[in-house]
């Protein structure tokens, strides 16, 4: 794609959630402040400055990534989803529902990027066990709940989307 | 379970906080954006001790967008370069003369963007004259060791010193003691490390003269009053709103040097300033906890009865004593130090000292430094089962005090309101089938297998507290809440704590809505906003329950009181005809004739007693009698790797007793939480020092944050001990996690070890630290 440049700013094309968007951005811009500073997303947080705690993660094209440690302009043609696009017409995501119902966030500050990686987790496994999901969120570190209950939320909403998958 | 539930009190109610965090938008400090915001970025001291020779700041106005640039003499020039804190003492804002730890704030640079107020500091030249540092606190009381603090007439390291009890009575009873134990223990310097970093946006209006103050604050009614003192800004001109917080855990206490300089360049520049911190500057910079070496000496009978406890402490304070106590207590409530046991006396000392690091002290769930004293207590209490040949656990039976003597009187001054702790120690006892534990352990023992298991049995002490006793720099430490029924029998509740991922905005609600016979979804619940919520001295050591909960419960009578009046105006009885069951007010002897409190508080509007006030609302400001003494037992089995040095924790269980339960589901998982530090401290965290003062651990990479890999799973269970003075019966409860589970941890990994002769151990316990333990002991795999 012809890139567009203004006064050193790149013109980055995404489609976040669903909808097509674009902006310039500095060529340093980090995807995470691409999201909430010019895209007003700030379910997307920022908690470190060494891709350790997760709190960002994202889906680019499916895949959860760490958006501190990508750039804008990395993004460009990508399909990104954050926290704001799990809830359908109204509907919460089964994740969002179980972790509700299982107490599963505290201050709610790694919420949005345990839910996104979370979301990939169960988007390709087929059956997964505790020690599965333990490690499967090992990149996104939680102060409050000592994780016993993000684990059982999330295998509460893997058995509610298999029941609901038999059913319908 | 529901929010409409009615009588709600102690139901596993969800969270009304969870429906805006899970969908992304809880509003949080960065998440504000103000029109015409400039963002702010600190240059920070590479240095952990130099003059400043100079500081040049043209370069930095060449970057594109930045506007100002702030030094500490601009400061002083205004008065504002020093500060004071919550310890009495002063603190720098922006260095002038001396840098006096490592990143250590030297200059703030404003600018349109993140990205250039960052470029500016990078133009930022300062020049430094490196000085020895002072990184070993007791290297710090030499002759040899620099004075740190020029600015001090006392021309000594030394900060203070603080003692309590029978010091005479107490080395009388240990000489006559047939038993005596000594240790050393140390809890090293550790960082709460909350996952959202602190930051601040100051609003200035130049033309109203009024101040609005974004900041991640757990105080925010007592930083408003502190920003008045310093600023010179009359009170009521300042609006402090504390917004949703990624997290505290005692580090959004104190007031930090980048909200002064936010406050200072809003001002100047007629806009307002954002300033969000990085991990680094989090970690290197804001208040840090623990760090106190400590020496413990118990006596005891041969039969395992003890006579005595005497501690001494050296407390690491940093450049700045900026440790977040109240006034009169610069050791905290370290005083605790006796734990659940019956000492007939004892003496306790601390010595406060200036360092080159970072100042703090007291934040990480410790209760003003009851995880200090719980830890050494713990532990000693393990040195001495040993020398006793005594199990830990019946030890600990022996000397516990007995439910019937509560309140009991402890040796340091405290009057514990009521405990039953061998019911709570049974209680785990019997969730790990402790007898066939120790029987595994013992035939994993002869198998070669390293098995430990730990006990720590701890008295917490929460809810400062009595206005005689504590206060916030003068401030009584009270706390408060405002409770106002709408004509359609809705509710806004409105508590001066701040509520950091605690819950408070449900568990507050049940409690109110419990006194009034409404459901939890009758009830708004708001806090953080000085403008709208009554004073109060906010949320950290586990004060909120004891406390606002008290305020909560207390409003809510007076409301009901008056509600009272109006039902017999209603029901066309007296008053002292009417009754109220919970749900609503009937006509005694008349159970038919009834009116809820949304008919009450519709009368209120609009049908009321001749002569009566309007409306049905009531504040109630709560002085406490007393503090909040909840326990636990909390027991650990553990298993170490030969190979490698690394301890698997295989069981882990906590049964906590804090009184009448307001919400189980909300207590576990602080519980969670909190054991979840509590093993962070015991296996992975240190913020250690090199000799040139330089921050080993101001990352993620090097302070680790347990993740759910290495967490163990935490079984719970409780038994209730209401607490006879609190309204409602209820005990704090979200510290005691942290403050009891260290020395079960490490207790336990000495339990494995013992058999070889260990019976101390410093934490944390690297994998490489115990794998040293091993090799000495020859206890690798060869």
């Amino acid at each position: 794609m012809g890139q567009t440049v203004i006064n050193d700013q790149i013109m980055v094309h995404v489609t976040i959630n669903g909808e097509s968007r674009h902006a310039l951005v500095e060529p340093r811009t980090l995807l995470a402040y691409f999201i909430r500073d010019t895209l007003g997303l700030t379910g997307t947080h920022v908690g470190c400055d060494t891709t350790s705690c997760g709190v960002c993660t994202v889906l680019l094209d499916g895949m959860p990534v760490k958006s501190c440690t990508v750039l804008a302009v990395q993004a460009d043609g990508h399909d990104i989803e954050t926290v704001e696009g799990l809830e359908q017409n109204g509907q919460l995501h089964p994740l969002q529902q179980a972790f509700w119902d299982n107490h599963g966030l505290q201050c709610g500050f790694c919420t949005p990027g345990m839910l996104m990686t979370t979301t990939a987790l169960l988007r390709n496994s087929e059956n997964i066990t505790e020690h599965e999901v333990r490690r499967a969120i090992s990149g996104n570190l939680c102060r409050c709940t000592g994780y016993v209950n993000i684990v059982k939320a999330v295998l509460e909403a893997k058995r509610r989307m298999g029941e609901e998958a038999s059913t319908s | 379970m529901d929010v409409t539930e009615t009588q709600p009190l102690g139901k596993a109610i969800k969270r009304k906080e969870d429906p805006r965090f899970i969908r992304g938008q809880g509003r949080y400090l960065d998440d504000i954006v103000l029109p015409h915001m400039l963002y702010m970025a600190l240059v920070r001291s590479p240095y952990a001790h130099a003059r400043i020779k100079s500081i040049r700041t043209e370069a930095a106005y060449t970057v594109k967008g930045v506007k100002a640039v702030l030094t500490g003499e601009d400061l002083a020039a205004m008065n504002l370069a020093w500060m004071p804190t919550l310890a009495g003492d002063q603190q720098m804002v922006l260095a002038t003369g001396k840098v006096l730890f490592q990143y250590q704030e030297v200059a703030a640079v404003v600018a349109e963007t993140r990205e250039a107020a960052e470029d500016g500091v990078s133009r930022v030249e300062v020049e430094y004259e490196p000085l020895t540092p002072v990184i070993d606190p007791y290297f710090a009381l030499t002759a040899e060791a620099p004075i740190l603090r020029e600015d001090r007439a006392q021309k000594n390291n030394h900060i203070f010193h603080w003692e309590v009890g029978d010091k005479e009575g107490t080395d009388a009873a240990l000489a006559a003691s047939p038993v005596v134990v000594k240790e050393q223990i140390r809890m090293p310097r550790v960082h709460p490390a909350p996952l959202e970093p602190c930051g601040c946006i100051a609003d200035y209006q130049k033309s109203t003269g009024k101040l609005t103050w974004y900041v991640t604050s757990q105080a925010p009614h007592a930083h408003r009053t502190v920003l008045a003192m310093v600023s010179g800004l009359p009170e009521h001109m300042i609006h402090v709103v504390s917004p949703d917080i990624g997290g505290g855990f005692g580090n959004k206490v104190p007031v930090y040097p980048g909200y002064v300089c936010a406050v200072v360049m809003s001002i100047k520049l007629g806009q307002p300033i954002k300033w969000i911190e990085t991990r680094t500057e989090n970690l290197a910079t804001t208040n840090f906890a623990r760090d106190y070496h400590m020496t413990a000496e118990i006596g005891a009978t041969e039969d395992g009865h003890v006579t005595a406890l005497k501690v001494t402490t050296l407390a690491d304070h940093g450049a700045f004593d900026a440790a977040a106590d109240p006034s009169k207590f610069p050791a905290g409530l370290f005083s605790i130090v006796t734990g659940s046991y019956r000492f007939p006396v004892a003496f306790a000392e601390v010595d406060g000292v200036y360092t080159n690091k970072a100042p703090g002290g007291v934040a990480y769930r410790c209760s003003f430094r009851v995880t200090e004293a719980s830890f050494l207590i713990e532990r000693v209490m393990n040195t001495l089962a040993y020398r006793l040949n005594l199990d830990p656990v019946e030890l600990r039976r022996r000397n516990f005090i007995a439910p019937e003597e509560f309140p009991y009187q402890s040796p340091l001054g405290w009057t514990y309101d009521s405990g039953n702790y061998a019911k709570t120690l049974d209680t785990a006892l019997a969730i790990v089938d402790y007898p066939k534990l120790r029987r595994e352990q013992q035939k994993r023992r002869e198998q070669g297998e390293l098995v430990g298991i730990g006990i720590s049995t701890f008295t917490e002490i929460v809810g400062a507290g009595p206005s005689h006793t504590f206060d916030i720099l003068g401030i009584k430490m009270f706390d408060s809440c405002e409770i106002r029924i709408h004509p359609t029998g809705k509710v806004i509740a409105r508590l001066g704590v701040r509520h950091q991922g605690q819950g408070h905005e449900t568990t507050f609600a049940q409690l109110i809505a419990q006194e009034l016979g409404l459901s939890a979804a009758d009830v708004l619940i708001e806090e953080g906003d000085t403008d709208t919520a009554p004073y109060g001295l906010g949320t950290y050591a586990s004060r909120s329950t004891p406390t606002a909960g008290g305020a909560a419960a207390l409003a809510a009578r007076r409301v009901r009181k008056k509600a009272q009046q109006i039902a017999a105006h209603l029901l066309e009885v007296s008053q002292e005809d009417v009754q109220w069951d919970g749900t609503r007010f009937f006509a005694k002897g008349l159970s038919s004739r009834s009116v809820t409190m949304a008919d009450v508080a519709l009368a209120a509007y609009t049908n009321l007693p001749e002569g009566m006030e309007p409306g049905l609302e009531a504040t109630y400001y709560y002085d406490p009698p007393n503090l909040t003494f909840p326990n636990g037992a909390y027991i650990a089995v553990v298993t170490i790797d030969r190979g490698t040095g690394q301890v698997h924790v295989e069981r882990f269980v906590a049964v906590d007793d804090c009184g009448t339960v307001i919400n189980p589901m909300v207590i576990e998982g602080q519980i969670h939480g909190g054991l979840t530090e509590g093993f962070g401290i015991a296996f992975m965290q240190e913020i250690a020092f090199d000799s040139d003062g330089n921050n080993l651990a101001p990352n993620f990479m090097d302070y680790l944050v347990p993740t759910a890999v290495e967490t163990p799973h935490w079984e719970t269970g409780r038994t209730v001990t209401p607490s006879p003075h609190h309204p409602i019966g209820a005990k704090g409860v979200g510290e005691s996690p942290n403050v009891g589970s260290p020395a079960a941890f490490v207790n336990a990994v000495i339990d494995a070890l013992a058999p070889y002769g260990v019976t101390n151990l410093e934490i944390p316990l690297f994998p490489w630290k115990i794998w040293d333990v091993l090799k000495h002991h020859g206890l690798t795999l060869s």
